[in-house]
């Protein structure tokens, strides 16, 4: 794997980590250990999502010249985990068990296939394209918290 | 290559529907041929008219479907690779698959040599269409990784399946001379292996992970597997034409051995699962990969039984677990893919959809999978006691249309809140669990 699959799905398995234990603290009815694992996922998961859009993708752009195709779709569906994240949110401080899993349900499934046309497709072109800059990837790194 | 990559998230919600929304009424058919005719059925060992009408019912009529369908969803999203005019190469597979796996199935009941001769026709035609428009996709893929992989293997397995298909059918269509008895177990192995499991296996890679965010199945068996499926049928192809029953034997024993690796490491992989929330889905998947590795464990038995009778009776009960995994993941499938979907569309229509829970509550979900599972079970029990076949098939001809009616509901619930966004979702008459 290239640098910046190998950085950013390491990221990913981060998030995961977080959000398997957020559920699973919502599903205990431990409410009072689910609300703040949910703000550090959430946290993660920002983090995640504005270095993509901010630092990696348009870096990607301007590399390969591409603007419309897949960054767009991947900036679309961060806006829709984004909503889904908010829901779930809403739902964990009004302790609405049902409503915490059906927004974590169709997160999970809408975030990981998100991811995984990122780590197929989308990282390893990025890799092609700016994985030899040396100062974005100290850069991505650091804005990653990695 | 590159610049061909829409990215698209989705063909439109139709596309794959067709196809889920048709498949169910295949099973049901099984389900009530059974119903009918089980005892007979299991009497009557796998040459028999009925025993190949449900076998086909199964296959190429609901296993075909789903399959068809769902790949048109998912190679875009998983390989990256477009699928070429999605609304068109839809309209015509499914178009094809339905009436040729109802005219093949009318052929083999009412030994109908016109039937016969449409069904060559339909299931060749719409199948070669189908595997060109797909080979064309996956040859294109920038992606990388052991799903595509699997998935050009899967796609070549289906070419093969369908070719021989073609050539069985015109034996019995248009009087074609072709050696049957070799034709037929090659054929089986090609459809059920070289296609159908490679093809699981391939989306397992993703989607077991991807549920329960299990640990990833390890990237060399991964790699290796669909080598290793194509080299076990391939080896089979070979032990049945050169009419070598100690090589097929071994052959057979090479299957037991790959089948339940994959079985054995998926039922592992899930044990290890770090999201604790269980699911239909997740039962599912789970059932089916235990028929899948007790069906493992049978596939070289009946080779080495000389007495017809028990033989028959153990080919019945590999049969049945063999398609009893299928049928099981893939309903499993449905249970999230469907929700999942009409969440997705619905989000181009309104800014916070229902999720995927009020659309299809497990609550619903779970008691007709189980009683899904339920019915392989006692179709599995009738290789031990014929007439249970009947208490079975009727309980799959339920648990297929309680299945068919849930997706029905879910399309509905897509349709109404499409139609006026601004309702809410509990004025469509469903409640979360
Ligand atoms: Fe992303
Ligand atoms: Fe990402």
């Amino acid at each position: 794997m290239g640098m910046l699959a190998d950085m950013f799905a390491g990221h990913h398995k981060e998030c995961d980590d977080l959000f398997a234990a957020a559920e699973a603290a919502a599903q205990d009815g431990a409410w009072d250990k689910a609300a703040p694992l949910w703000e550090r996922y959430a946290a993660a998961m920002e983090r995640h999502l504005s270095t993509e859009e901010g630092v990696l993708f348009p870096a990607f752009e301007d590399a390969s010249g591409m603007r419309g195709g897949p960054t767009q779709v991947m900036r679309m569906e961060h806006t829709q985990m984004r909503g889904l994240l908010q829901q779930a949110g809403q739902a964990v401080a009004a302790r609405d068990a049902d409503g915490f899993g059906g927004a974590c349900e169709t997160l999970n499934i809408l975030m990981q296939q998100h991811n995984m046309k990122e780590e197929n497709i989308l990282y390893p072109m990025c890799d092609r394209a700016v994985g030899s800059n040396a100062a974005l990837v100290q850069q991505l790194r650091e804005k990653l918290g990695k | 290559m590159i610049g061909a990559l829409s990215f698209e998230q989705a063909p439109p919600l139709w596309v794959p529907l067709r196809f889920f929304l048709t498949a169910p009424w295949f099973l049901c058919a099984a389900g009530l041929l059974l119903a009918v005719d089980g005892a007979h059925v299991v009497a009557g060992g796998r040459w028999g008219p009925g025993a190949v009408a449900a076998v086909h019912l199964v296959t190429a009529g609901y296993m075909l479907q789903v399959m068809a369908g769902a790949l048109l969803q998912f190679m875009p999203v998983a390989a990256g690779a477009n699928v070429w005019r999605p609304r068109l190469t839809g309209g015509v597979a499914h178009a094809g698959f339905t009436a040729g796996g109802a005219a093949l199935v009318a052929g083999f009941l009412w030994v109908g040599v016109p039937a016969l001769q449409a069904a060559t026709v339909l299931m060749g035609g719409a199948g070669a269409f189908y595997v060109v428009v797909l080979a064309r996709g996956l040859a294109a893929s920038p992606a990388i990784g052991p799903t595509l992989r699997g998935l050009r293997f899967a796609v070549f397995g289906l070419a093969v399946t369908v070719a021989l298909g073609v050539a069985l059918a015109s034996v019995f269509g248009f009087g074609v001379a072709l050696p049957l008895a070799e034709l037929v177990p090659v054929h089986a192995a090609w459809g059920l292996a070289g296609w159908a499991l490679t093809l699981l296996a391939a989306v397992a890679w993703l989607v077991v992970p991807m549920f329960q965010l299990t640990p990833p199945y390890p990237p060399r068996f991964a790699f290796a597997f669909p080598l290793a499926v194509c080299g076990v049928v391939l080896g089979w192809t070979a032990a049945v034409f050169l009419r070598t029953p100690a090589v097929a034997i071994a052959v057979a024993a090479a299957g037991t051995l790959v089948v339940g690796a994959f079985g054995g490491a998926t039922l592992r992989l899930q044990g290890q699962r770090k999201r604790r929330v269980t699911d239909a889905t997740l039962e599912c998947w789970r059932a089916g990969m235990a028929a899948l590795c007790a069906a493992a464990v049978l596939f070289p038995i009946p080779l080495a039984v000389t007495d017809a009778a028990l033989r028959g009776r153990l080919e019945w009960l590999a049969g049945v677990l063999v398609l009893g995994a299928f049928v099981a993941v893939i309903q499993g499938m449905l249970h999230k893919i469907v929700p999942f979907l009409v969440w997705l569309h619905l989000r181009s229509v309104m800014a916070v959809p229902p999720t995927m829970q009020k659309v299809l509550p497990d609550a619903r979900a779970r008691p007709q999978s189980r009683l899904l599972l339920a019915s392989i079970l006692v179709l599995a029990l009738a290789a031990a006691w014929p007439p249970l076949a009947h208490l079975g098939g009727v309980l799959l001809a339920v648990a297929a249309a309680w299945g068919g009616a849930l997706l029905v509901g879910a399309a509905r619930f897509h349709h109404r809140l499409a139609q006026s966004p601004s309702a809410s979702p509990d004025d469509t008459g469903r409640s979360a669990r």
